[in-house]
């Protein structure tokens, strides 16, 4: 009985709910869980009293505020981020992560919102040639385990180089400044926040080229990601993400975070959807 | 041959995790697993043996050292201790340049440093409590025989206790292999890590975690039916007559 009665009311709640929703859409706002990696600096760290900020706490904060939505931070480590979407524990990836086609297969990704290149890094004293595949037989390279970096690697040299796969990107630079690491491959950005290479004096250098091809691995840039099903929010957000390109948002906030250039504007096709 | 690969083609396919490349980190991190802690519990226990014998002198300067050291490393996780070991030791200034680098630039030996320091605690504990459980019976018989005490230990406590400090020492070696486990975080491609490498990479936590569960579980059942047939052999005289 008591049974019947909870559900009765429930179901009147959720139906006022939404008819409430229809009628001061401004007001009564759906809530969104985000689900992040942290840190991954400067696009997420904390500050001093522990709060989460960085360049994708604003982005996506101001992406909920344009798309009419409550949104909060879900905190997940890297392993478990897509496995955490899928058991519910938060209703996107927010998490700088890559289109790639092995997690479309489980994901729904939005547009891409920036994109950025990977890079060799070494110690500035060492002479190793990265093009020269031949020469490199033996060195150790450290990447963050499962990201494209390690895909990357992995496929183009796995043959040649000792490759060691870290839980975090802080335990890859770790070891690259303990002298374990001949090698890393890293995710721009966040190299030039943990090692700042492209200074003159800094003990470490870039090799060779950024690198952003082949698009089978490294994908058309980082998008959030959604349960496959959840097609009405990912409109929302693709509609958010055309609107701060557009309006010069995204640049705005992208000079207060980078000095480089990491923007991927949306095609029209793409925004007239 | 040629019918073993199209079976194993036709089992692989339409499954697209475990893929012959995917099975070959598993078969790395299973040859990985087992040399880490075969060579632990191997010299674990050469260290343990000297160990358990200093743990139950009358002298004070050789009693109390071996206490602190069983207690510290039987105090403290062992993930503790392999990060203390791993990262700590870079802190160390100019260990880099020193010869010493060799052995800690690679993942590996400092695991082993870890585990075997860890494994030779727990060895000398279970081996001290088998030592001073010898019967008092047979220690006075052996000094009936005009035995000295260095006789004495070689021929008849250490082999008493040796066979009394199986069984535990048999679960010792299963815990070894079980908190093996935490290898990966120092980026060791033992069986976890391959578990984890696959995880990563397709995610799908219950294939690849399930998968290394079973190949575990074989190994443990393994060790497991080695000790029997051992105490079978060697605790015989124990068991009641027919």
């Amino acid at each position: 009985m008591n049974k019947w009665i909870t559900s009765a009311l429930l179901a009147g709640a959720l139906v006022s709910g939404q008819l409430l929703g229809q009628a001061m859409a401004q007001d009564a706002k759906e809530t969104v869980r985000l689900g992040i990696d942290v840190p991954y600096e400067p696009f997420v760290m904390r500050d001093a009293d522990g709060k989460l900020e960085g360049f994708e706490i604003d982005l996506g904060n101001e992406l909920c505020a344009r798309a009419n939505l409550e949104c909060s931070w879900v905190e997940q480590s890297w392993d478990g981020i897509i496995p955490g979407l899928l058991a519910r524990k938060y209703d996107a990836i927010l998490s700088s992560m890559a289109i790639t086609p092995e997690r479309e297969r489980q994901v729904m990704f939005s547009l891409p919102y920036y994109n950025t290149p990977s890079v060799w890094i070494t110690a500035r004293d060492r002479d190793i040639d990265i093009d020269e595949k031949q020469s490199l037989e033996g060195l150790s390279v450290g990447v963050q385990r499962g990201t494209i970096r390690d895909v990357y690697v992995t496929q183009e040299y796995g043959d040649v180089l000792d490759i060691h796969r870290y839980g975090s990107s802080q335990e890859v630079v770790n070891d690259l400044q303990s002298g374990r690491l001949d090698l890393t491959f890293e995710d721009f950005p966040i190299a030039v926040d943990a090692i700042d290479f492209r200074q003159d004096d800094s003990p470490y250098k870039q090799l060779g080229d950024s690198i952003k091809t082949p698009t089978s691995i490294f994908g058309k840039g980082a998008a959030m990601a959604f349960r496959q099903r959840d097609k009405a929010l990912a409109a929302k957000f693709d509609k958010a993400i055309c609107e701060v390109y557009a309006d010069g948002t995204f640049d705005k906030l992208m000079e207060q975070y980078f000095d480089y250039d990491l923007s991927v504007r949306p095609s029209e096709a793409d925004c007239a959807q | 041959m040629e019918q073993l690969n199209g079976w194993f083609t036709e089992l692989l396919s339409g499954n697209l995790i475990f893929t012959a490349n995917t099975l070959s980190f598993y078969w790395g991190g299973l040859v990985t697993t087992v040399q880490l802690v075969f060579l632990s519990l191997l010299i674990g226990v050469i260290l343990a043996v000297p160990l358990a014998i200093g743990r139950g002198s009358k002298r004070r300067w050789i009693k109390l050292p071996i206490y602190a050291y069983t207690y510290v490393f039987r105090g403290t996780p062992l993930l503790i201790q392999l990060y203390l070991v791993y990262y700590g030791v870079v802190f160390f200034d100019g260990i880099q340049d020193s010869i010493f680098w060799v052995v800690f630039k690679q993942a590996f030996f400092p695991a082993l440093i870890a585990f075997t320091l860890n494994t030779a605690a727990y060895t000398t504990e279970i081996f001290h409590g088998a030592i001073k459980n010898t019967a008092k019976g047979e220690i006075e018989a052996a000094r009936a025989y005009g035995m000295s005490r260095k006789l004495m230990m070689r021929r008849i406590i250490l082999p008493s206790a040796f066979r009394r400090a199986l069984p535990a020492y048999g679960n010792e070696v299963i815990f070894m292999l079980h908190a093996s486990a935490v290898a990966s975080v120092v980026t060791i491609m033992d069986l976890t890590g391959a578990a984890y490498y696959v995880y990563a990479r397709f995610y799908a936590p219950f294939q690849a975690f399930i998968f290394v569960a079973l190949i575990y579980l074989c190994l443990t059942f393994s060790i497991m039916f080695v000790f029997r047939r051992l105490e079978k052999r060697l605790l015989a005289h124990l068991r009641p007559r027919a």
